[in-house]
């Protein structure tokens, strides 16, 4: 099986090529032509969904190293080095899952420049895969800074009235974040001599060093996660975002940064990162207080989901710094969770934009009458979005309080508080929305979820109840690994 | 030593010298440049590259003149850089009607002189070489002698170059009354108990001299307006590989000649380095025309390389000289893209000029989207892996900060090129473009598909090549 992953990661390229040469025998943008390449970026989303479903079925749950392992020597050092354990192997099933549904969503509301939407979004999956599946420091940051540009055009070509200053501010905050983090990995090579990622988890910095180093990752996870105050670009990225721009950034994009703080922070750091750890705790629990009141007090319907995600990334950070197994797996799941429901979420918002064109919660009411599925829905994901059990939103966060609870108990107990505004603004958003009388007369026209709609949320809502019934099916994979990072934690810093 | 055995060494010089004669003698009886012309000056460059590339290496001239693996590196670049300047200049100046066969035959002359000052071993043949360099590239500049801006941009650059000799010949005279030879490596046996103050300050007026050539901050600022104003083929020329020239000339001084001073000239270029950077940086995001623009963005890159040049020792050379190699095809592709495009007959010129070439030329655009996130340092792209080296050589040596510093000066640059970026793929197209010419056309492609995915490869070659330069250059 050596290759799945390079295969895995670079299959959508090939699909890139497939679109560009289609355009360049066809006369450009002909209506054959659009419709051809979003088959083929259909077709290539799902290969590669199917090679990341038979990378999880082969991968070996009960090991805690790293599986499938490509390596190569490149330059100067460097080598092309690929490989997933158990706590990345996850992401990739989870990037490949999403992107046929947003190739769907996108199916009809994107009529302008299609090719380059497509090529776009191919792109940015074989990137994202790639962050997932990098051992090797400049082989990470290659695939982790490059969806930069892809990004950038989804926002600023797709997107809404104010999608140029938005995507400015995502490319600026987030690269600013991320040339620390390449000064940082610069130094590591320095100092170590090499930029295998493996072999550096288990190399010990001098504390002072360290200090810095975790300083630096931390300004570039920060900005990505994203955690208080560096998350004001959030908010704008995904209002002027395009539906199936908002799935990949909450669903995928912001899973990096808890993804970073795992593979870099804990275990290169782990001094630094006790040593931060109050400083994370006072972020997170800001984080999750204050954004959701901010949710609380939005009108627009993707800003408030925008910021719910910057409170439930608050529920992650403080699982992956309370150092302990419960909290590791918990911020783990929390990530795949979310990852399923916020995209579910955004693209419930997206059914009801792509018939009215409006996202002010103020124009709807009462859509109940006319669009029974889709309430019916949009009433499961508000309920995961706020931890009902039975829902994978509710293991996600028992665990990480249940974590963070052996660890430091104030942030605990601030934290649960968080729970109960999310309960707040998700159901006000959902009562102002879907019930109440229909009073606006432009909603009366309104149709329910046709059967591409309902295709999108099938699965969906197949892995939400999946994954709160059955954790077992993510914990069997990633337990060794969770522990595996614990363990090393804990030996390395000697609590 | 024999005159066969100096020959040998000067073969590729010889090529070109020779080829420039020939060449002023044929076209004085042809009048005006033809395509057989065109590809003959460009045979010569190409030759010259080979002929560097399988000559021998050793010393001629009493040590005027060094053949190492650092001069044959150079050379191969800087005339391959050259030839791709033939065609390029030749076309766009005979669409304007101005076809003139002495255009390739100061290409070729500006090349004699980059390939003598990267061989030069001593402050005698430094100078030649450089003012050889200098005479051919001051005249380029004003080549269309009709044009007032090119007009200006030549004096200027003339007198700001010459003025910038002068300095550097008043340091090289400190240097020789203090060391009591012209010769790198005899300076280098008297320096080798560290320089007095005397050398030190004959050195500090070398660099600045150099500093003019390369346009690094504080010794920029004939650079914009000579970029604006020169013929658009002719700046992608002589942004590129005179630079690089001038920056393995710095190298060589400071590494085999003052290597015993590097705490000393390490000062300076980390403060020039980052003056640069912060130049290139915050200048830059006022400008509209877009070949100002890439004059500061040059400015920033120079700064980048200096950051290298300062981390001393083998990899910081080494970062150098494979942080300018990837610049000067960068800076190529740019230019020549810009060369390629036009509407209505006027030339491309402003960034709101750009607006809508998503739509108009995409695959002109992608180049131009890859110059500048290259240029930007963004993966996979180029800059990347200049930036890579240069940042690793200096937390090598010790100067984290200047990396941090020079690299947070790459997120204030990231807004101009981002604006650039967005005027090209967001704006609507105020109408069609003009067809691009073939030439102009290729050579952006070429530069471009090396930026992008090429250089992964290419970097595997190139990486051994430099490191094997780098360790040749501080040599006695």
């Amino acid at each position: 099986m050596t290759g799945i992953l390079s295969l895995t990661t670079f299959l959508p390229l090939i699909g890139v090529a497939a679109i560009l040469v289609l355009r360049a025998f066809g006369n450009g943008e002909t209506p054959r032509a659009v419709s051809a390449a979003r088959w083929i970026a259909l077709a290539t989303t799902l290969a590669t969904l199917a090679l990341s479903v038979l990378l999880v079925a082969s991968f070996d749950g009960s090991q805690s190293g790293f599986q499938f392992v490509e390596d190569s020597v490149w330059f100067s050092g460097l080598h092309y080095t690929m490989g997933v354990d158990g706590i990345s192997v996850l992401f990739v099933l989870l990037t490949a899952f999403l992107l046929p549904l947003c190739i769907v969503a996108s199916w009809k509301s994107i009529q302008t420049r299609v090719i380059e939407y497509m090529i776009a979004f191919l792109v940015l999956e074989s990137l994202v895969i790639g962050v997932f599946c990098a051992l090797d420091l400049l082989v990470f940051y290659v695939f982790f800074e490059g969806q930069l540009i892809p990004m950038f055009l989804i926002i600023g070509i797709w997107g809404g009235a104010n999608r140029v200053y938005a995507a400015f501010k995502f490319f600026l905050y987030t690269l600013l974040g991320s040339v620390l983090m390449l000064a940082a990995i610069l130094l590591m090579i320095a100092t170590a001599h090499t930029s295998s990622i493996p072999f550096l988890m288990t190399y010990h910095f001098a504390p002072s060093t360290q200090a810095w180093l975790w300083l630096a990752f931390f300004a570039s996870f920060a900005v990505k996660m994203p955690m208080w105050p560096v998350h004001t670009w959030l908010p704008d990225a995904h209002v002027e975002a395009p539906t199936a721009g908002s799935v990949i950034l909450a669903g995928i994009l912001l899973k990096m940064g808890g993804y970073g703080f795992m593979r870099f922070s804990l275990p290169m750091f782990p001094d630094a990162s006790v040593q931060f750890a109050p400083l994370i705790y006072a972020l997170s629990v800001i984080a999750i207080i204050y954004t959701s009141l901010v949710a609380f007090r939005q009108t627009d319907m993707k800003k408030l989901i925008a910021y719910a995600s910057v409170a439930h990334m608050g529920f992650v950070t403080l699982g992956i710094f309370s150092f302990n197994l419960q909290g590791e797996q918990g911020a783990l799941f929390q990530m795949l969770s979310h990852g399923v429901i916020s995209g579910a979420l955004f693209l419930c918002v997206g059914v009801v934009y792509d018939r009215m064109h409006t996202r002010e919660i103020a124009f709807y009411g009462g859509v109940v009458d006319r669009m029974p599925i889709y309430a019916a829905v949009f009433m499961l994901f508000t309920l995961g979005n706020v931890g009902l059990p039975g829902t994978s939103g509710f293991v996600g966060e028992i665990l990480t309080l249940t974590g963070i609870y052996g660890a430091n108990t104030w942030p605990a107990i601030v934290a649960v508080f968080g729970l109960i505004l999310s309960v707040v603004y998700s159901l006000t958003l959902y009562r102002r929305v879907v019930f109440g009388r229909m009073t606006n007369p432009a909603l009366a026209s309104i149709g329910d979820m046709n059967w591409r709609e309902i295709g999108i949320f099938a699965p969906l809502i197949l892995a939400t109840l999946a994954l709160g019934l059955q954790p077992g099916l993510v914990f069997n994979l990633t337990n060794a690994s969770a522990v595996h990072l614990v363990d090393a934690f804990r030996a390395a810093t000697g609590r | 030593m024999n005159l066969e055995n100096a020959a040998a060494l000067a073969g590729p010089e010889l090529i070109l010298i020779v080829s420039a004669l020939a060449l002023l003698v044929w076209g004085a009886f042809q009048s005006k440049a033809t395509v057989a012309f065109t590809i003959a000056a460009m045979a010569a460059l190409v030759a010259a590259a080979v002929a560097s590339a399988i000559g021998p290496l050793g010393r001629a001239f009493s040590g005027g003149l060094i053949v190492d693996a650092g001069a044959v590196f150079s050379k191969v670049v800087i005339y391959l850089a050259s030839a791709l300047a033939v065609p390029l200049g030749e076309r766009w100046f005979a669409r304007r009607g101005m076809a003139r066969f002495e255009y390739p035959v100061l290409v070729i002359l500006a090349a004699l002189g980059m390939g003598m000052m990267v061989s030069a071993g001593d402050l005698i043949s430094l100078y030649i070489s450089l003012e050889l360099q200098s005479l051919a590239l001051y005249v380029l500049a004003a080549f269309r002698r009709d044009d007032e801006k090119s007009s200006e941009a030549g004096l200027k650059y003339f007198v700001l170059g010459a003025l910038s000799s002068g300095i550097l010949l008043y340091g090289a005279s400190l240097v020789y009354g203090f060391a009591g030879s012209t010769r790198f490596d005899v300076i280098a046996g008297a320096m080798s108990h560290g320089a007095g103050i005397g050398a030190l300050f004959g050195l500090i007026f070398v660099i600045c001299g150099l500093a003019f050539k390369v346009s690094a901050a504080p010794f920029h600022m004939w650079t914009p307006d000579v970029y604006e104003g020169a013929p658009t083929p002719v700046v992608g020329f002589f942004a590129g590989a005179p630079k690089l020239a001038a920056m393995v000339l710095l190298a060589r001084i400071l590494a085999q000649s003052f290597g015993g001073a590097l705490d000393q000239w390490r000062q300076v270029l980390v403060v020039m380095a980052l003056l640069s950077v912060a130049v290139g940086a915050f200048a830059g995001l006022a400008q509209s025309n877009l070949k100002r623009l890439w004059a500061y963005s040059s400015i920033a890159s120079i700064g980048y390389a200096l950051v290298g040049l300062a981390a001393g020792g083998p990899a910081g050379i080494q970062s150098m000289l494979i942080y300018m190699v990837l610049y000067v095809v960068d800076v190529t592709g740019f230019f020549a893209c810009l060369a390629a495009l036009s509407r209505d007959g006027k030339a491309m010129e402003t960034i709101a000029d750009f607006a809508g070439l998503a739509r108009e030329r995409p695959a002109l655009c992608l180049a131009m989207t890859v110059f500048a996130l290259s240029a930007l340092g963004l993966p996979p792209m180029s800059g990347l892996w200049g930036k890579y080296y240069v940042f690793k050589a200096a937390a090598g040596a010790g100067l984290v900060w200047v990396a941090v510093a020079a690299l947070v000066g790459s997120v204030v640059a990231a807004f101009y090129y981002l604006k650039l970026i967005k005027v090209m793929w967001l704006d609507p197209s105020p109408g069609a473009t003009d067809a691009p010419p073939a030439e102009a056309v290729a050579i952006t492609y070429a530069a471009a598909l090396f930026a992008c995915p090429a250089v992964l490869i290419a970097l595997i070659v190139l990486d051994p090549a430099a490191q094997a330069a780098a360790t040749a250059l501080p040599l006695r």
